[in-house]
């Protein structure tokens, strides 16, 4: 099937306008005869949810947490961008739409990427008027900060809890839906498959996560916003239970996986202290803009950090980077930390951290406005690690933390299953390569409140008079398959626990497809990743049975699609023969630097599911740059 | 360092539940609360026990997932912590902790130390929200916001609806929550023309479900987030203005 | 499309019952009768003091008592009046803190198997035990000295006779000390949580509240056993 973004015609600033005037709409009193299911209650999700329900449609949503205020949004703490320019710094949605794409290493769809920077500024107004508290300036008007990678200020925050003010927000609209009936919703129920009927989305099969009760539901369309994957990883800077099923099995079902390899590793996470560990946990990036990160010069240097005489440390960014120095982008900061920890130079028990050090801000500002500037952060450092950083320097090192890759998406955010539609993070998003930071906020809201509502309708005006019964055959054959997947999982009986094989397929992830990797890497994490599947399949232990809360098979089910989708990254990263953002191909670099191929690999690379035995084939979506220039990043 | 634990395990809503001792050793003082159990339930599944069940997602205290009672504190001895960045230094080797669910009428146990704490939806569903559509909003900075106002909204917004103020409080009392969200939007010029009928309604389901406020401060003390009490003062006043001023005949008038 | 109304509540209909059905509403009548017992009680305290100054000072005052709002009101008129309007109020507060507690005791059915305090002291958690010892006091209280019932040597009209005949019993002085100090301690809780329950916040004042509640529980409490005391060790005779 060729792929059909559905770019709206005319200049980029017409083009959703454009979209919108030719949607087909759905006659008000017509609205409620409709169904439509979002499965998520982040801030896509719930933003989706409440504003479809707002315009008269019955809404089910489906969330796995025991209530829609606890997805992994809520855990953003920096900010939300929006081309507002309240700062008069030369901001515009152009720049926005710009610095987006150019952060993405050119790897995103320009259209799509003008939307969101256009519904940016809509995004603040909507927040505010659902009491969204964003930090204000002594006149009562919003405050804004910089943040990595702009030369503006266009940062929305509400103190360090940016994500979680917005999902109230979203979360409010939720419920004053729900409370008015309009949206009903199924907490504790994670959806393990998406219904087609005549090749049509559907519907949705869940597990109640109480009851253990395999349920099908059906609507004229379904909407996944169910976040990204990054815990494929296992040790990531994601909530324990995100997770890719949801987008997993719609791509099993014919959704195509747009660039799967894309993962952005943050440079500023707490490193990992011990077997035990089961997640990372990021410390903002603002912190790079007073700390200086170094390692010792000689390998293995065990002296503590206070007695590494000045000439015998190691400032790696200042030293490459002069002119960004320590605010180079994340992921140059990310493999300039692997690099040095390769070389033996890491420091901390486990040799996998580097310094970031603040000694020389507190000299030059003193101690006073570092705590101004950070201090909630450094407790948090302090709680965690039981270190004070202000008298000895923090160590950090990157962790995985976001995904660009995502189920395939035209600019309606339709998948290539019709009536399928992935919001957030769980679609190939707007982000490209790389995405910058305080933009993930933005994109969940914009597909959440702005899109989908109309592009959904958009389907639904065709879908009237074709409502479909859950008693069809179509829902008897999936609900079999999901009950048969479950029961193969609880008869294994084996001797392993789930999370032991899940930490082995990360590290395998972590190693090879991580922050560098190879040709000849990639295709051993493929082997690996087999071999330790077929192990998985007849030797994971899970106690007790599907008909009561079960936490292991709740994760097992999970980790089962981690290992098809960990072997697609690595079949993604495998094929891209070029270095861009977060994918970085050691074979293609120009000293360090990563060395992107426009001319062989200028498209979305989406891949379609063809059966469990056969190789997934890949379909090319070209990418068009007909508002901007390509170019070359260069930090030095 | 090795501890004694004594958990309650309760295999569903309806089920006799009991207090089981497990000893837990060799346990970093690095790990969290949570990382310690996930070391107790590794080796429980490697003698065919089924794991201890308990509620977590983003282990970085801001989700409110998690939560339960540690030696008879909710979210455990550190104060101002969710259970989640409870670290296992604040115990020592030797140590006998015991770990019980949150209890409350109205958080059913649903298995071990998972309970049902839909109740807290409830009463956001009943007005802890502004009515406006999606598309209706004005430009945010028409609306002045006096910082004050604003930081002060904020520390009531700051609730992550973990459930221990209702945990903790003697009471069953879940008045440290509903005030939270009554202050958060009633201090808001955004949240004024709701804000009697948003107290009266709130309030009212809040009854249907929990105890009543005796100001014990249990509450404030355990919050993982230090929510003030003082908020409780204040949507007491809300609600008793709402009751006494009539605030419909207003409009009327 | 517009959304629906939300369902609101009708406010104008019945309003005070609908206040008294709530248990904000409970605790704000628990609050306004407190303050009304407060302030009788520290009347009742500092005239009590007049013991202090002589026997006829104390029986005059206790006269008065009986007098009061003469010629416009009939005798002892006020003083029913203000005993009507002390039953109401210490009705009121009984069965408001009846039923809350009935509602608490409903909120959490199984209680836990080890619980620790953080914040709340003892004066906080022994309201309840508190309220019933201070009522089963003011029952004795009202046999023993106003109505004589249980006092060995009751002299009608001679209350000063009365108070120290009646203290010089120890065991009977014991137990006004110990009804006291939980009469201290109930002050000590309520006198600042009522501000709480009315809704009675704000920077400027809330840090002076607990000192409130302090000074005033302490005060009362202090001159209330300094009566018996003062009984016990003969100064007053």
């Amino acid at each position: 099937m060729a792929l059909d973004s559905k770019i709206p015609p005319g200049p980029i600033e017409k083009k959703w306008e454009y979209a919108k005037a030719h949607y087909k709409l759905v006659n008000p009193a017509n609205k409620r005869k409709y169904d439509v299911i979002v499965v998520g209650a982040g801030l896509a999700g719930a933003a989706a949810a409440a504003s479809m329900a707002e315009l008269g449609y019955n809404v089910q949503c489906f969330v796995y947490h025991d209530s829609p205020r606890r997805a992994h949004s809520i855990a953003a703490q920096g900010g939300i961008n929006a081309a507002k320019n309240y700062q008069n710094d030369g901001d515009s949605i152009y720049r926005l739409f710009y610095d987006t794409v150019k952060g993405g290493d050119y790897r995103s769809r320009e259209a799509n990427v003008y939307r969101l920077a256009e519904l940016s500024v809509d995004i603040i107004d909507q927040a505010v008027a659902q009491g969204v508290p964003f930090a204000r300036e002594y006149g009562g008007v919003l405050d804004n900060r910089s943040f990595g990678g702009v030369q503006v200020s266009r940062t929305f925050y509400a103190r360090g809890q940016t994500g979680q003010q917005l999902l109230l927000g979203a979360f409010q609209a939720l419920e004053r839906q729900i409370g008015l009936g309009r949206v009903t919703m199924f907490p504790r129920h994670e959806m393990l498959d998406v219904v087609l009927v005549d090749g049509q989305a559907k519907g949705i099969v869940t597990r109640n996560l109480v009851t253990g009760a395999i349920t099908s539901y059906a609507a004229d369309a379904v909407v996944l916003a169910t976040g990204g994957y990054a815990n494929v990883f296992y040790l990531s800077t994601n909530a324990k239970a995100s997770n890719a099923t949801a987008i997993w099995r719609a791509y099993r079902r014919g959704a195509y996986f747009a660039n799967p390899c894309y993962t952005q590793i943050h440079p500023t996470c707490i490193p990992q202290s011990g077997d035990f560990q089961s997640k990372l946990t990021l410390m903002s990036e603002s912190l790079r803009n007073d700390g200086r990160i170094w390692v010792p010069k000689k390998a293995g240097d065990a002296r503590r950090p206070d007695q590494i005489p000045e000439d015998e440390r190691d400032y790696y960014l200042e030293r490459k980077y002069p002119s960004y120095g320590n605010l180079a982008p994340r992921d140059i900061a990310s493999r300039g930390a692997k690099e040095v920890c390769d070389e033996g130079k890491g420091v901390g028990a486990s040799g996998r951290g580097v310094y970031l050090d603040f000694a020389d801000a507190i000299k030059r500002i003193g101690r006073k406005v570092i705590e101004e500037r950070y201090g909630n952060l450094f407790e948090m450092y302090q709680d965690i690690t039981a270190e004070d950083p202000y008298v000895v320097p923090m160590r950090i090192y990157p962790a995985p933390h976001y995904v660009m890759g995502g189920l395939w998406v035209d600019y309606n955010l339709m998948s290539t299953i019709p009536g399928l539609y992935v919001g957030g993070e769980a679609n190939f998003s707007d982000h490209g390569a790389n995405r910058l930071g305080a933009s993930a906020l933005m994109q969940g809201l914009a597909d959440g409140y702005f899109v989908l509502p109309v592009t959904v309708g958009d389907y639904l005006a065709g879908q009237l008079g074709k409502k479909v019964s859950a008693d069809r055959p179509e829902f008897k054959q999936t609900q079999a398959e999901v009950e048969q997947r479950i029961s193969k999982l609880v008869s294994a009986k084996g001797t392993r626990s789930v999370d032991s094989f899940h930490r082995e397929l990360g590290n395998i992830l972590w190693e090879l497809c991580g922050m560098a990797r190879t040709a000849e890497g990639l295709k051993k994490a493929i082997t690996d990743i087999r071999t330790l599947r077929d192990q998985y399949w007849r030797d994971v232990r899970i106690l007790g049975t599907n008909e009561e809360p079960n936490q292991a098979l709740e994760r097992a089910g999970r980790v089962a699609d981690f290992f098809d989708l960990g072997e697609l990254m690595c079949i993604d990263a495998l094929h891209r023969e070029e270095s861009a953002g977060g994918h970085f191909r050691v074979e293609y670099q120009d000293k360090g630097e990563a060395k992107r191929n426009d001319d062989e690999f200028l498209y979305v690379g989406a891949w379609e599911f063809t059966g469990d035995n056969s190789a997934p084939s890949l379909h090319k979506e070209p990418l068009v740059y007909e508002e901007l220039k390509l170019a070359t990043r260069s930090y030095k | 360092m090795d501890l004694t634990l004594q958990v309650w395990r309760q295999a569903s809503r309806t089920a006799e539940g009991k207090f089981v001792t497990y000893e837990a050793k060799d346990i970093s003082p690095d790990a969290s609360f949570l990382e310690m159990l996930d070391v107790v339930n590794e080796r429980l599944t490697e003698r065919g026990e089924q794991p201890i069940h308990f509620e977590h997602d983003c282990r970085e205290g801001i989700c409110g997932s998690c939560g339960m009672m540690i030696n008879g504190i909710a979210h455990g001895p550190a104060g101002g912590t969710a259970t989640c960045q409870l670290h296992m230094r604040h115990f020592k080797h030797g140590d006998e902790i015991r770990v019980e669910p949150w209890r409350a009428r109205a958080f059913p146990i649903i298995k071990d130390l998972m309970v049902d704490r839909s109740p807290l939806d409830m009463i956001i569903q009943a007005g802890g929200f502004i009515s406006v559509n999606t598309g209706s909003a004005v430009e945010a900075n028409t609306l002045l916001i006096p910082k004050a106002v604003q930081d002060r909204s904020m520390d009531a917004a700051a609730c992550i609806q973990c459930g221990a103020c209702v945990a903790q409080c003697p009471n069953g009392a879940a008045q440290l929550f509903t005030s939270a969200k009554v202050a958060h939007l009633g201090l808001l010029p955004q949240g004024q023309p709701e804000r009697y009928e948003r107290v009266v309604r709130m309030v009212e389901i809040m009854e249907e479900h929990f105890g009543s406020c005796t100001m014990y401060g249990e509450c404030e003390a355990v919050c993982p987030k230090e929510i003030s009490i003082d908020f409780i003062a204040r949507m007491n006043r809300d609600y008793i203005a709402a009751k006494f001023k009539n605030r419909k005949s207003e409009a009327n008038g | 499309m517009t959304a629906a109304a939300p369902a609101t509540t009708n406010v104008r209909a019945s309003w005070l019952l609908g206040f008294w059905h709530s248990a904000i509403g409970k605790k704000a009548v628990m609050a306004v009768t407190g303050i009304f017992l407060f302030v009788w009680i520290f009347l009742h305290m500092a005239g009590n003091l007049k013991v202090y100054i002589g026997p006829e000072h104390y029986n005059a005052y206790a006269g008065f008592l009986i007098t009061m709002g003469a010629p416009l009101l009939p005798a002892k008129g006020a003083l029913y009046a203000v005993r009507a309007l002390l039953l109401i109020a210490v009705w009121l507060h009984i069965q408001a803190a009846t039923q809350l507690t009935l509602m608490n005791r409903r909120a959490r059915p199984v209680g836990y198997a080890n619980r620790d305090y953080v914040s709340a002291g003892y004066a906080a958690r022994t309201m309840r035990w508190g309220g019933v010892i201070i009522v089963l006091f003011v029952i004795y209280h009202l046999l023993h000295l106003t109505f004589g019932t249980v006092h060995p040597d009751f002299i009608e009209h001679d209350v000063y006779h009365n108070f120290v005949t009646g203290f010089q019993v120890w065991w009977v002085s014991a137990f006004y000390i110990v009804a006291n100090l939980a009469l201290g301690m109930h002050l000590y809780h309520g006198l600042w949580s009522m501000f709480n329950s009315l809704g009675l916040s704000h920077d400027r004042f809330n840090s002076w509240k607990r000192g409130f509640a302090t000074v005033f529980a302490l005060v009362v409490t202090l001159a209330n056993i300094s009566f018996p005391i003062a009984v016990l060790i003969g100064v007053l005779r």
